[in-house]
């Protein structure tokens, strides 16, 4: 099963290496991988989504744990929580070709953010699965670049994850 | 307050965490700090031969002390050759802080002179590793790397110092931190009383329970409180290799160690059982065989430290995170005040099954007129130090017979690289061991294989008079590569022959200690008196054992616990 885990990360030299690291010592495995800093400098959080059957997954936070760097962690796909996926994707906008291609970034809420005579640039936010169907709607073939940003994520309601 | 140069707050440091002896070897990223401690006397620094060895000795004495080692290296090979001794220490969860130099930080990353990227490439096997950045950071980051290295499930920690972290004209304000606080790192300092007490009730109402003890125990100065336990449920105990020690082996309710070499009684009672109490062990791959055939009947409570060794492999029914002492004692506490007492009778058919185990295997082996046989060594071995020695030994088909013939009463005794199984542990590990504690016998058990893998320590050995005795079983071959290939591969023996063994006596004497050869059976006791009796001389024993003996029991490939080769022919 997906599963998307949140960290609390200390925001130091080398720590980002030592998750990554881990999953390749242990043979998990990474699909996205998301790090930033947070609002306070000391910390960075980090969003991970990987697959594995609940043992796998199991250890997988338990080992991330024990990682000292690691302040806290939260499994996201436990709870109610919101994912979203930042793309940036180049797509071949000749003739009619421009007119649909706005069409359905309309359609999937996206926005175009670069034009050329022959190029749109295309920014859409959301779930992966919304991003593969946008792909999937504006066929492959015109499709120059996609740049995804990887899985970012948060509980709903009142839960945070923080010290 | 205190103006020092970053090379003297590090030995100012090591003093202020009470490090006596540190085990290393110089070179050019770490002079400063070589220079640090000439010009004091409370460190002592023992000079090694090569840097894998000032490892093993730092672990060998972590393993007999509970106090974690110290080394120190240059950047570059210096620190590329501690990986060996780390990923040993590591595997086995021993403390142990090793100071490595580094090029100077303006150099780093630029392929300089000795440059190795000794924090990426320490990670895996470390259990943290820390960076100088600042040289005031230096008696913090020291605190630290200790306090990582000695707390919680334990372990080895690097600390990486860039050589102009310890320029000698450039001071610093000096103090050193009482307490660390690392708002990511809080180990568990007790269990989960509900758990416990679940644990108890499923303890008191089990009818073929058995106790299942590891490293754990001795890493967690639990001893104690396991024997107590123990003996007041009456219960079986067995022990991993990492955990001889943990409980008498003389005892009558120890059935001795389990695993693929552990003993046919240990390894039934466990598959036969309906309730395993592990503490402090991980159910690793040497001890359970395949995992899906593990112990059908046995439900687990599994007490760790480390909440990721808990259900890793094996399922655990009740878990308990904490220190093992403070678990156990609770339990203690519980099983005294429980009204309900263990099953009478059924501990008592459950001791009449397993007497009957016993009775048919113990440990036994064929004995010879003409040959050496190494258990016999082992045996003798034993009863000449009265089972008091510490005895190190190196990997292979000697370790398994010294951990099955040398009953061990007391933990921190036997001390061998369990996990990583790392051959040419054996001699370093008796060194560090003998220099902390030069009153007690310190044997080291090898094979010809394994001691020409940090033999240049017999120098070492000359240089701070550490009288060890080496007790090479010499079997001229990698006997336990042989024993699986006689066994796996039609006997074809690719590349287990040494063919060009040195004269062992002649190296020996050449480092300027005693060399005896053993061949004959009846010199046996009298050369190994002989040897005793000198105590202040490293004397080498090569002893022309069986070249032809196999360890025995051995868990069948893939097969349960209770599957076992008793012998060349018996399969049970």
């Amino acid at each position: 099963m997906r599963r998307i885990i949140s960290v609390l990360l200390e925001n130091e030299p080398g720590a980002l290496s030592r998750v990554v690291g881990l999953f390749s010592q242990r043979n998990y495995n990474i699909e996205t991988l998301t790090v930033a800093p947070t609002e306070d400098e000391t910390l960075s959080r980090l969003t991970v989504t990987t697959t594995g059957s609940d043992k796998v997954i199991e250890q997988i936070t338990k080992q991330l744990n024990k990682l000292i760097e690691v302040v806290k962690l939260v499994d996201l796909t436990e709870g109610a929580h919101i994912e979203r996926e930042l793309m940036l994707i180049k797509l071949k906008a000749t003739g009619a070709q421009r007119a649909e291609i706005k069409r359905t970034v309309d359609i999937f809420r996206g926005q175009i953010v670069d034009v050329t005579s022959t190029v749109y640039t295309v920014q859409l936010a959301g779930r992966s699965d919304k991003l593969d169907a946008f792909i999937q709607a504006v066929g492959t073939t015109g499709v120059l670049e996609v740049v995804r940003s990887g899985v970012s994520g948060i509980a709903r309601g009142e839960k945070v994850l923080s010290l | 307050m205190e103006l020092l140069s970053g090379a003297d707050m590090l030995i100012r440091s090591l003093q202020d965490e009470g490090i006596e002896y540190i085990y290393g070897y110089p070179g050019g990223a770490a002079l400063h700090i070589y220079d640090a401690l000439f010009r004091q006397d409370k460190v002592k620094h023992i000079l090694v031969r090569h840097e894998q060895a000032a490892v093993h000795m730092a672990d060998g004495y972590a393993r007999a002390s509970g106090k974690p080692g110290t080394v120190l290296v240059t950047s570059g090979p210096g620190a590329t050759n501690t990986i060996t001794g780390i990923a040993t220490a590591f595997m086995d969860s021993i403390p142990m802080v090793v100071l490595c130099g580094q090029v100077a930080s303006t150099l780093i990353g630029e392929d300089a002179f000795q440059e190795t990227d000794m924090i990426g490439v320490s990670r895996p096997v470390v259990k943290h590793n820390l960076s100088v950045r600042h040289p005031e950071e230096i008696p913090e980051i020291i605190r630290k790397a200790y306090y990582i290295a000695s707390t919680g499930r334990p372990g080895p920690v690097v600390v990486d110092i860039p050589k102009d972290m310890t320029t000698p004209n450039e001071r610093y304000e000096y103090a050193f931190p009482n307490k660390v606080k690392l708002r990511s790192y809080n180990p568990a300092v007790r269990g989960h009383t509900g758990q416990i007490r679940k644990a108890v009730d499923m303890l008191l109402a089990a009818k073929r329970p058995i106790i299942y003890a590891g490293g754990g125990v001795i890493l967690g100065k639990a001893t104690e409180q396991l024997t107590e336990l123990t003996r007041t449920l009456g219960y079986p105990i067995t022990n991993t290799l990492m955990g001889i020690g943990c409980y008498p082996a003389s005892d009558k309710q120890h059935l001795g160690w389990l695993g693929m070499h552990g003993t046919y009684e240990s390894n039934m009672a466990m598959h036969h059982s309906d309730l395993i109490l592990a503490v402090g062990a991980r159910f690793d791959d040497r001890v359970t065989n395949a995992t899906e055939k593990f112990c059908p009947g046995a439900r687990i409570i599994h007490i760790d430290i480390d909440p990721a060794s808990i259900s890793k492999t094996v399922e655990a029914d009740v878990p308990i995170v904490g220190p093992v002492d403070a678990v156990l004692r609770e339990m203690i506490g519980m099983v005294k005040e429980a009204r309900q007492d263990p099953d009478a009778d059924a501990l008592k058919s459950w001791w009449k099954q397993i007497d009957d185990w016993r009775a048919f295997h113990g440990m036994r082996y064929e004995t010879s007129d003409e040959a050496i046989k190494p258990q016999e060594v082992i045996e003798m071995l034993h009863r000449l130090t009265n089972g008091e020695a510490y005895v190190t030994s190196d990997v292979g088909q000697h370790q398994m017979f010294a951990a099955q013939y040398y009953k061990f009463d007391k933990p921190n005794r036997w001390i061998n690289s369990g996990g990583l199984g790392t051959m040419g542990f054996g001699l370093p590990a008796a060194m560090g061991v003998k220099l902390n504690y030069p009153d007690d016998e310190v044997l080291c058990i090898t094979g010809e294989g394994s001691i020409q893998m940090n033999i240049q320590e017999l120098s070492t050995c000359s240089q701070y008079d550490l009288p060890v005795k080496i007790i090479n079983l010499n079997n001229q071959a990698l006997g336990m590569v042989k024993q699986w290939q006689d066994m796996n591969y039609e006997s074809r023996h690719s590349q287990s022959y040494m063919e060009s063994l040195p004269d062992f006596i002649k190296l020996a004497e050449a480092y300027g200690h005693v060399g005896i050869r053993i061949e004959r059976k009846e010199d046996l006791e009298p050369k190994l008196k002989e040897a005793l009796a000198m105590k202040d001389k490293l004397v080498f024993l090569d002893i022309y054992v069986d070249r032809f003996e196999h360890v025995y029991p051995m868990q069948v490939a893939r097969g349960a616990m209770k599957d076992m080769w008793l012998s060349k022919t018996e399969r049970v």
